[in-house]
């Protein structure tokens, strides 16, 4: 039989990278401290959201995550101090996306965070992310205060615990399914994790009730007090499923999307380690009264692991509610947003179905050839986080990666096979 | 001295992204400085708190309430702009309307939307067109490029690539086609009849369909080839394809061929292969009068006759009796003799020339046929007929046909202009052209008693048409412009006006 065409095997591997995307079996297992969790996370690093970046060239609430997070870790006892820390080279910085996490807006995560931790049970691989510490002034938005750092402590030491004792006392709460009824509740999981946030709850409450008696009051109120609770779960079992379709000799499927506050990263199924970056966007959307463009930061968060498995703004015709933040925020325009992410995909998610579009599945697959051949680009839903340190959310819109990152891919993608 | 007023709905809830939507636009008001509608919770206190948007109104208010906050000038301002906060909230606005379809943007997509597909238009920029041109014939698609600035190269390429496949590959720079009834690009809505078209010139392919349909026949297919199709380096690739087709094609009875004059060995091919077909052709090399053609064919050099032979042999005339010259003369005024062409259609232009040729009336064109000079290597007293179509006139604007605004230009000068006795225009209708072009010209004349020139135009178009051939044609001549039935006779009536001038 003749050789298949490098076409052929392209269209071979990314029919098994789908097939990875879709055969996910994700479970949350367990919340429990890093150093537990990812045992090579080592004392000083500072795991951050996003492609690598030195402390020099971090954004405004990338830097204050990072000074409270060495406040929390004991390393330094103030924040002038943390920062002087952080400028000295004494720090380590790497993505999360090393370590097989993701953290939202500025990802920070260290060693005595509790993280989420999600099993694919299909393909043997766990992810990881911090538990959601709720809106306004927090470290995920560059907050860095005694309120940030207390709350972390307690989610670290108390609700943490006493959620991981729940999700083993049940044997882990699969997640598939709770993200396919989300998606007919009007949560597309980037923005809007309202029905899913619920669902979790619902799933919690009775193991919790049994687990942690004591505290069981405030957990309950912080997680319910919290529409984005779910969305450090999502994040996390996306990451578990991204990382099954990694690794795929000949694949141009996107397996990583990431934004660390000043560039965005991908990374591509075939092509190994190499991040390919860009100037990370602003988005485009609705601010909160009182603030304008000049307020927000540029793009940020490896919350974007969403969209690489299908959520997110590709799932945006699930809810229309969030559409509204951009353009004439019909249902249509959330179809359409939906619609054409098909054309840069491999095709769709037949469990995660949208109630809108004749229970389309979602399309997923991120195909860095069809980015580049089309001129389209995958749509992100996104909070804007204000680009001053620890004052939190000051609207939410829709972003694009830049174009230069799929082309510099393509590029490498076909230096490794030839074909340039 | 700016005004904070805050008003609290108790127990109201409204999904927060609509809030925002409705902040934003009382935010937009006159005199408003920032307003905000939000849920009374803790966080969004705060929020609105530190934007300088609250006072003690809002003490009371809590999750379950809708906080409804505005910063203005003066207390006027923010009294109106909470109203319109509350009309917006009792009648959210319906946004965005009906349904808007979507389009695919690729044609892997749209080729999954329409399975049955078998052509695809291309209109994009021309360096990226023989990209698209190469995904649609791999895929199996015939094309049609509409698409120019195409390297001839790629021309050669991609018509050698699709008659490997068996497709047709129309164009680049193909502006007109009819298949199977359908009308793609500029094309005019023709009834579905025996006659097939195969043509290197747009206007040539409307001009002759539009006559075959106003005169009681219709078209199988009319396939456009690109203008470059014929040239030596194409070889006539698509012709024959296109011959080949409607040869087999039980439903065309007869072919009309279009072109300019090709080069002498793609003419040779093209006319071998007209001569093994059993049915009858009509050929046109605009402005070859003589050439030796095979037995079942008959050549002309003109647009008119070509079709009076595909609909054999009939005469289009004038309805009624034809204007009189003498008459139509009269209302030139004196001293005026000079016949001035404003064409939208390259081969409508051409076509005239070919008239003022073979009436030995001087005549030179910015695109001259053979035998014709340009403007300036031409004598003094040669009448000017211009393509305006022509790249020249093109160059960072649309196509005179969609746009008419450089012809009025002109047309307003040829008015002035002392020695313009006659203005020769052709009023192209269709798919694509502009929506009402005689309305266009009409709206740059003079009052009839004032007009010192007299304005000679033909429309090509059919009743079918969007706008209409006999709409069109009517309020032309309410408007003083003598509507000729062809390009051909308005071009003839030209000449015979300008002699009674002269005489």
């Amino acid at each position: 039989m003749a050789e298949p065409s490098l076409s052929e095997k392209i269209t071979a591997a990314n029919a098994e990278a789908h097939r990875r995307l879709l055969g996910g079996e994700p479970v949350l297992v367990d919340v429990k401290l890093a150093r537990e969790a990812i045992p090579k996370l080592a004392d000083r690093t500072v795991l951050h959201a996003g492609p690598p970046i030195g402390w020099s060239r971090m954004c405004g609430p990338m830097r204050g995550a990072v000074a409270g997070a060495i406040v929390f870790e004991g390393w330094a006892r103030n924040l002038a101090e943390a920062e002087k820390l952080a400028a000295s080279g004494e720090i380590r910085f790497e993505p999360n996306h090393h370590y097989n996490g993701v953290g939202p807006m500025t990802g920070i995560t260290t060693r005595n965070m509790a993280v989420l931790v999600v099993e694919n049970r299909a393909f043997g691989n766990r992810a990881f992310c911090t538990v959601n510490e709720g809106m306004g002034n927090v470290m995920r938005f560059g907050g860095n205060d005694q309120e940030v750092v207390d709350r972390l402590k307690w989610i670290a030491g108390t609700a943490g615990p006493a959620l991981g004792a729940a999700v083993r006392n049940r044997k882990g709460i699969p997640l598939k399914n709770i993200i396919a009824r989300g998606l007919s509740m009007g949560d597309e999981m980037h923005m809007r994790n309202t029905a899913c946030s619920s669902l979790i709850v619902r799933e919690l409450a009775a193991d919790l009730a049994e687990t942690a008696p004591k505290e069981l009051p405030r957990i309950l109120r912080f997680i319910s007090g919290n529409d984005m609770f779910f969305l450090n779960v999502v994040m996390a079992m996306a990451k578990s499923i991204a990382m099954a379709a990694h690794g795929i000799e000949h694949s141009t499927v996107v397996t990583t999307m990431c934004r660390n506050g000043t560039d965005f990263g991908i990374r591509v199924s075939s092509t190994g380690d190499t991040w390919f970056t860009g100037p990370a966007q602003m988005a485009r959307g609705l601010l909160f009264a009182g603030f304008t463009e000049a307020d927000g930061n540029v793009d940020i968060g490896d919350s974007c692991i969403t969209e690489t498995v299908g959520l997110g703004g590709f799932a945006m015709a699930a809810a229309p509610a969030v559409v509204g933040f951009v353009g004439a925020g019909t249902l249509n325009d959330a179809i359409n947003y939906t619609k054409s992410m098909t054309e840069i995909t491999v095709g769709p998610n037949p469990e995660w179905t949208l109630p809108t579009v004749s229970m389309m599945g979602v399309p997923t697959g991120i195909d860095i050839r069809k980015v580049v051949s089309s001129g389209l680009l995958p749509v992100i839903n996104t909070a804007i986080a204000n680009k001053l340190p620890g004052r939190g959310q000051i609207g939410a819109g829709v972003v694009t990666p830049p174009m230069v990152c799929f082309e510099q891919a393509l590029m490498k993608f076909g230096e490794m096979n030839g074909a340039l | 001295m700016p005004a904070v007023v805050n008003r609290i709905r108790r127990t109201f809830y409204m999904d927060s992204v609509a809030l925002m939507r409705i902040s934003r636009a009382v935010s937009s008001l006159a005199g408003v400085e920032t307003a905000a509608l939000m849920i009374g919770s803790t966080t969004n206190k705060k929020l609105m708190r530190d934007a300088g948007l609250l006072n003690a109104d809002s003490d009371s208010a809590g999750a379950n309430d809708l906080i409804i906050a505005v910063r203005a000038g003066d207390e006027a301002a923010a009294g109106e702009a909470i109203k319109e906060a509350e009309k917006l909230l009792d009648a959210p606005a319906v946004s965005g309307g009906g349904a808007n379809e979507w389009n695919p943007k690729t044609l892997a997509t749209a080729l999954q939307q329409l399975p049955g597909a078998n052509l695809a238009l291309i209109s994009v920029p021309g360096e990226f067109a023989a990209a698209e041109a190469r995904r649609a014939l791999n895929s199996g698609l015939h094309v049609m490029m509409f698409s120019d600035n195409v390297p001839v190269e790629d021309e050669v390429a991609l018509k050698r690539e699709a008659k490997q496949r068996g497709l047709l590959m129309m164009g680049p720079d193909c502006g007109t086609a009819i298949i199977g009834g359908a009308p793609l690009a500029f094309a005019n809505v023709v009834p579905r009849g025996k006659i097939g078209i195969v043509a290197a010139s747009g206007t040539g392919l409307q001009e002759i369909s539009t006559l075959v349909a106003r005169n009681g026949q219709g078209i199988s297919h009319a396939i456009g080839v690109g203008g470059r199709d014929l040239k030596e380096a194409v070889g006539g690739i698509t012709t024959l394809m296109g011959i080949d087709a409607l040869d087999r094609d039980p439903g065309t009875e007869q072919i009309v061929l279009i072109s300019k004059p090709p080069e002498p060995s793609i003419a040779k091919a093209v006319l071998e292969r007209v001569g093994k077909s059993k049915k009858k052709f009509a050929i046109c090399f605009i402005g070859v009068e003589d050439m030796q053609v095979p037995a079942n064919a008959s050549l002309s050099a003109d647009l008119r006759t070509t079709a009076e032979s595909a609909l054999g042999g009939k005469k289009i005339a004038w309805a009624g009796a034809a204007p009189s010259a003498a008459d139509l003369a009269g209302r030139v005024e004196r001293g005026r003799n000079k016949i001035q062409g404003l064409f939208s259609g390259g081969t409508m232009c051409a076509e005239a020339q070919v008239f003022f040729k073979r009436a030995n009336v001087p005549v030179a064109s910015n695109v001259p046929i053979p035998g014709v000079k340009k403007p300036a290597a031409a004598s003094a007293d040669a009448h000017v007929l211009l393509d305006l179509g022509d790249d020249e006139y093109t160059v960072g604007r649309p196509h005179p046909m969609i746009d008419p605004t450089l012809r009025n230009q002109m047309l307003g000068e040829a008015l002035k202009d002392g020695k313009t006795a006659v203005i020769l225009i052709d009023v192209v209708l269709g798919y694509g052209a502009n929506a009402d072009p005689a309305g266009e010209l009409i709206a740059q004349l003079p009052a009839a008693k004032d007009r010192k020139a007299l304005l000679i135009a033909s429309v090509c178009g059919t009743e079918e048409d969007p706008q209409g051939y006999s709409r069109q044609a009517q309020a032309l001549k309410d408007a003083g412009v003598v509507v000729a039935p062809s390009n051909a006779h308005a071009a003839e009536f030209a000449i015979a006006v300008q002699r009674q001038l002269s005489a």
